[in-house]
């Protein structure tokens, strides 16, 4: 993988790093910086100027891009350069512990690639989609700046302080720079917030399949078609990836024309799954999944799951461009400062900024950004283009969700993702629900909606679906030949992958998490390939996300608007853990004139997160308030009343049981953040008294090799790479 | 010619970036460091065992 990133001797050649390119701006490129920043002044003044009138979605796509390359531009070059300090003469741990495996330097533009495929998953396809509720604007507002200075941040500087320490787990180096207490709080939180993140994308591919045969059918598929794939390249053809994934795209393509033909025949009514029949089996599949040889079934879906989400994100951003939709959302709706919308309570503040997490802060990518990637950055300069720069790229595909939820008809938005408890889950109950809330909407449009897509829309939250419909309403118009149905299955695919994906692959890390921990008190548990260790901890793991995941299923309620809240304060309350131990980090290191740059966003998210899970434990407001909602239903029990969504008692007992369930771990989640904060403010305060305190960041051991810094090559930085190669005798390598 | 030329290197790079993003050119990779060090490669399959191996014990969590 070293592909364009050679070693130089001692006395070689200065490394390049961001203190080599180009100081001081040419005529040229203030022209063109200038230039981009009026295409985003335009395009800000129009969404923030436009009122009942059409506008055109590429405004918002606009804007987004001009202040991503702004941004990127600007301020990741300002941390990189004054407050980190990026120093590439010094050695990253790829190339001081290159051992083929873990540490491995690698081009900065395939790193960036895994580092991108690893942190974009479901998240910011299904935040987005729920958050249009409020309107497009602030979405696309909370999006934009909440990337720029917070989660783009949070991932650059995690990055990096994980590099300092030779790849470190965000667990590890809170338990070493904030103390025992708070590492152990961050184990437990880590670990806990994994469970319900995977619980909420399991929710999402269960509403998505339920009553579908067609989506039944091809995401069925993809469980042979993996393992094809997996024989294939242990048996058959050793290491040709790119061969055998072309295959499997193949077949996974048949696949979503064969549901087609299967909806409607005899095997389309034995895939006409409950959503309780597809939460058994996806717990059965996760336990098998988690359990089999990785190169079986986790690693061939990954080429797959790779491939498709980078090659539909582009689709999706040419799609766009060509089909210009019109937003059929409002800029800001009433739901905004009601709070009383039927996809989830809440109102603007604090509901927008935890609903959508990835795409503009997502606490989970620290996991990512203190896991693999920093083992594998060939230099330091590098953290700026994988940290910001891949943040940036997951942010466009929020906006790019947020587009697809805004061109859909509201009426038609609402019907799709109001809980069944509501909309009765018929068409016309829908249409009468939604015309309650002020929209337009006819059976007709309705039907013809459902038609057009060939399943049924009613009440189908969770986002998937919503987005898939606006995905297929997009390249329907964009490429024509009137394959909606076809591209509503393809885009349903496109995100069962990879959520199943990203469920095979948290199962088996949350049970190396919990083999590790119970490893401590009994040795032999902690051995990974002790085969009872590895099926118990399994076991556990998929009970614990499988649980919640029935949770969600079966509350009369929906699922979605129980559980969302909590997946997305989770996320965000992990980023409040990442982000605390970067202002400590700052502390210690006596960078207290830079502290702002992490502490900003650290605040924003501690006062969203607080206020959150305030309102969620402790409002009066039964449409909050979890322990609230208990209360009420229970009261309405001991009178003997049903009160409605519920529709008998047992419907009543179980909303009471998830309502305090989820109330508990509300309130679990946050005071684990508590802890580890408080654990920290000890820390902040003796570094301020005493200036500075020792870290543990490695000692610097000087670099040898020569890599460009950014995504492209400067002309000094291919001549001095291509210099050594020409000395060395080294074969021509991409730059 | 000079059309063509472009395209062509610009089809190779997306090549490239597909085998180094799946993992693929680590065999080349790997065949050239032999070749450095002066050491006989195993064959293709044990490589690719090896690289199996190491997976199934180094899981990356995928984000959400």
């Amino acid at each position: 993988m070293s592909t364009s990133t050679t070693t130089r001797p001692p006395d070689g050649p200065s490394s390049h790093g961001p203190e080599d390119r180009g100081r001081g701006m040419t005529p040229r490129s203030m022209a063109v910086w200038v230039g981009v920043a009026v295409i985003g002044a335009v395009c800000w003044s129009v969404l923030a100027l436009s009122r009942g009138e059409s506008v055109s979605a590429l405004w918002i796509l606009f804007a987004a891009l001009s202040s991503y390359l702004i941004a990127y531009r600007f301020y990741s070059r300002f941390i990189a350069r004054r407050v980190l300090q990026l120093d590439d003469t010094r050695a990253t741990p790829a190339e001081r512990m290159q051992n083929g495996n873990d540490y491995e330097v690698t081009d900065r533009r395939v790193l960036f690639g895994h580092h991108f495929a690893a942190i974009a998953g479901a998240g910011p396809l299904v935040g987005p989609v729920l958050a249009a509720q409020m309107g497009y604007l602030p979405g696309t507002v909370w999006i934009i700046v909440g990337v720029i200075f917070a989660g783009a941040v949070q991932d650059m500087v995690v990055l990096f302080l994980s590099m300092r320490r030779d790849g470190k787990s965000l667990g590890q180096m809170v338990r070493e720079e904030i103390g025992v207490v708070g590492g152990t709080a961050a184990l437990i939180a880590v670990f806990a917030i994994m469970i319900i993140i995977l619980a909420v994308l399991a929710l999402v591919v269960v509403n998505a399949l339920a009553e579908s045969p067609w989506g039944v059918f091809s995401i069925a598929l993809t469980i042979p078609i993996a393992l094809f794939m997996g024989v294939y390249l242990r048996f058959l053809r050793p290491g040709q990836v790119l061969e055998v994934t072309a295959i499997g795209f193949v077949l996974l393509m048949l696949a979503i024309i064969g549901g087609g033909y299967v909806e409607g025949s005899a095997l389309g009514d034995s895939l006409t799954l409950s959503k309780e029949t597809l939460t058994v089996a996806l717990v059965v599949y996760g336990f098998v999944a988690s359990i089999l040889p990785v190169w079986m079934l986790l690693t061939p879906r990954d080429y797959l799951s790779t491939f498709m989400k980078i090659g539909v994100i582009l689709l999706l951003a040419v799609g766009m461009v060509v089909a210009r939709p019109v937003l059929q959302n409002e800029a800001v709706t009433s739901f905004a400062t009601a709070g009383d919308g039927p996809v989830f309570a809440g109102s603007l503040f604090p509901f927008l900024f935890i609903t959508i997490a990835c795409g503009a802060l997502s606490g989970f990518h620290a996991l990512i950004a203190s896991g693999t990637t920093p083992k594998m950055i060939a230099k330091e300069s590098h953290v700026r283009m994988i940290g910001y720069g891949g943040m940036l790229m997951e942010s466009f595909v929020a906006i790019s969700a947020l587009i697809a939820a805004s061109v859909i008809d509201q009426g038609l938005y609402f019907a799709i993702n109001a809980p069944a408890g509501v909309t009765g889950g018929t068409i016309d109950g829908a249409v009468s629900f939604v015309n309650g809330l002020g929209f337009t909407l006819t059976p007709d449009q309705l039907q013809a909606a459902t038609a057009s897509v060939e399943e049924d829309l009613v009440s189908r939250t969770g986002g998937a679906p919503t987005l898939a419909f606006g995905i297929s309403s997009i390249f329907s118009s964009a490429f024509g030949g009137g394959l909606a149905a076809f591209w509503y299955h393809f885009a349903i695919m496109f995100e069962a992958l990879f959520i199943l994906t990203a469920v095979d692959a948290g199962t088996r890390v949350g049970r190396f998490m919990l083999q590790d921990t119970v490893g401590n008190v009994w040795t032999r548990f902690g051995d990974t390939s002790w085969k009872p260790a590895a099926w118990i901890s399994s076991a556990v793991v998929v009970a614990c996300w499988g649980y919640m995941l029935y949770v969600g299923v079966t509350d009369p309620l929906g699922g979605i608007n129980q559980l969302f809240p909590l997946f997305g304060i989770a996320n965000q309350l992990l980023a409040a853990i990442a982000l605390t131990l970067c202002v400590t980090v700052f502390l210690k290191r006596g960078m207290v004139r830079w502290v702002w740059v992490p502490a900003v966003p650290l605040a924003w998210d501690l006062v969203t997160t607080m206020t959150a899970s305030y309102q969620k434990v402790f409002s009066d407001n039964p449409a909050l308030g979890y322990f609230a909602q208990a209360d009420r239903y229970r009261t309405a029990r001991d009178a003997g009343e049903i009160l409605a969504p519920a529709t008998d008692v047992s419907q009543m007992e179980t909303v009471i049981t998830n309502s305090t369930v989820n109330g508990i771990l509300q309130a679990s989640f946050a005071l684990l953040v508590i802890v580890i904060v408080a654990n920290a403010a000890l820390i902040w305060v003796k570094a301020l008294r005493a200036g500075s305190l020792p870290t543990t960041e490695v000692p610097a051991v000087a670099s040898q090799l020569v890599a460009p810094a950014d995504f492209f090559a400067t002309s000094q930085e291919k001549a001095a790479v291509g210099a050594w190669e020409a000395e060395h005798g080294h074969s021509g390598s991409r730059r | 010619m000079r059309v063509v030329d472009p395209v062509r290197r610009a089809l190779a790079g997306v090549r490239w970036y597909a085998k180094e993003l799946s993992g693929e050119g680590r065999w080349d990779t790997y065949l050239q460091q032999c070749e450095r060090d002066g050491v006989t490669p195993m064959g293709r399959r044990e490589f690719e065992r090896h690289l199996d191996d190491h997976r199934e014990t180094s899981t990356q969590g995928r984000c959400c």
